[in-house]
């Protein structure tokens, strides 16, 4: 039988700071994504083949997930979350916005626009684990799951307690209402444990 | 021996840029991007933060000589220089950036002039600090040692 490679799933990361984009390639890069990233939503669009100048042969580039920074000049993260969202071919495609900036009107607007996650910068390691479950989903609207994928998103949802993190919490000794509460704390924080999706 | 005290140097001199509030929780999340596939990835960022703000700061500059001066345009090079002061966890910097964007709002051109200086300041420290600090991280390799983790 042959042995499939693991497909890596293909991240597009738009950020018009040189330096952002370094961060943003390694952070997706670690975390076992291909990367391409671009400097502007216009070349965002471009390279999905979304502009005037694009060539037919560029319609074949599979993007699973796109992040995006906020404040970019030109064309800002919401306008290029709506032009995505606005088009037939790409509208599935998860899409992410990060922001140096907190500010919750924008955030709200951002998530009602279809923006799957709002990250604030500087992003970390852990913020790309809530990746996956979103280019899953959208994988399974589009129906191409794989058996593999499919029992992932499985897992995902029935959100089950890890045995690890049970042995962790059986280890506590006393028995009186402090560590009691003490336990109850650690079992919640065992259970909200990002699960491995490796 | 001289390995041993180039190392304890190191931490001593690194712990102390933390303590002091010259780096943040931040920088440390960098190193531990860094691994023998990209062995210079801190370094590439820093040089990356370095000429960054080095064109931010001199853009500060002309907007603020202006016969009448663009507050927005200063607001908008400060939240740059905020946000890559951020990414490289140069918390000082970052700090008085916030407290430029303040001063920005209210208009305050004398005001916006001593925050440039502030924050000219903080970078010229920051940016010699690191600069010392990858020199001790050379030198330490250079002696055949490997950096001190310090998570």
């Amino acid at each position: 039988m042959a042995v499939e490679a693991e497909a890596r799933f293909h991240v597009l990361a738009v950020d018009d700071s040189l330096m952002d984009r370094k961060l943003i390639e390694k952070l997706l890069k670690i975390s076992s994504f291909h990367v391409t990233t671009v400097d502007s939503g216009s070349k965002a669009l471009e390279f999905l083949g979304l502009s005037a100048t694009a060539s037919p042969e560029q319609s074949e580039i599979e993007v699973n997930l796109i992040i995006t920074d906020y404040s970019m000049p030109g064309m800002t993260g919401y306008d290029l979350l709506k032009r995505i969202k606005g088009s037939s071919s790409f509208k599935d495609i998860p899409v992410v916005i990060m922001s140096a900036e907190n500010v919750p009107s924008r955030i709200n607007r951002c998530l009602e626009g279809g923006a799957e996650e709002f990250f604030l910068k500087p992003v970390r390691l852990s913020d790309l684990k809530k990746l996956r479950p979103h280019i899953l989903k959208g994988k399974s609207k589009e129906g191409h799951l794989s058996q593999e994928e499919s029992s992932e998103i499985d897992k995902i949802t029935s959100r089950s307690i890890s045995h690890d993190s049970s042995s962790i919490c059986s280890k506590r000794k006393a028995m009186d209402e402090e560590s009691a509460q003490e336990r109850r704390r650690l079992r919640l924080s065992c259970g909200g444990l990002q699960y491995d999706l490796a | 021996m001289e390995l041993g005290n180039l190392q304890r140097g190191y931490i001593d001199y690194i712990s102390a840029l933390f303590h002091e509030g010259f780096l943040d929780n931040q920088f440390t999340q960098l190193q531990q991007l860094q691994d023998e596939s990209n062995p210079e990835f801190v370094l590439e960022v820093a040089t990356l933060f370095f000429d960054d703000s080095e064109k931010l700061l001199n853009e500060l500059s002309r907007t603020l000589d202006q016969q009448v001066v663009d507050f927005k345009k200063v607001d908008a090079h400060v939240h740059q220089l905020k946000g890559s002061s951020s990414s490289i966890g140069a918390q000082r910097v970052k700090n008085v950036c916030i407290a430029f964007r303040d001063i920005c709002e209210e208009t305050d051109t004398a005001g916006c002039f001593r925050c440039l200086q502030q924050v000219k300041q903080e970078f010229y420290l920051v940016k010699s600090k690191l600069e010392t600090l990858f020199r001790l991280e050379r030198q330490i390799l250079a002696a055949g040692g490997s950096i001190p983790i310090m998570w």
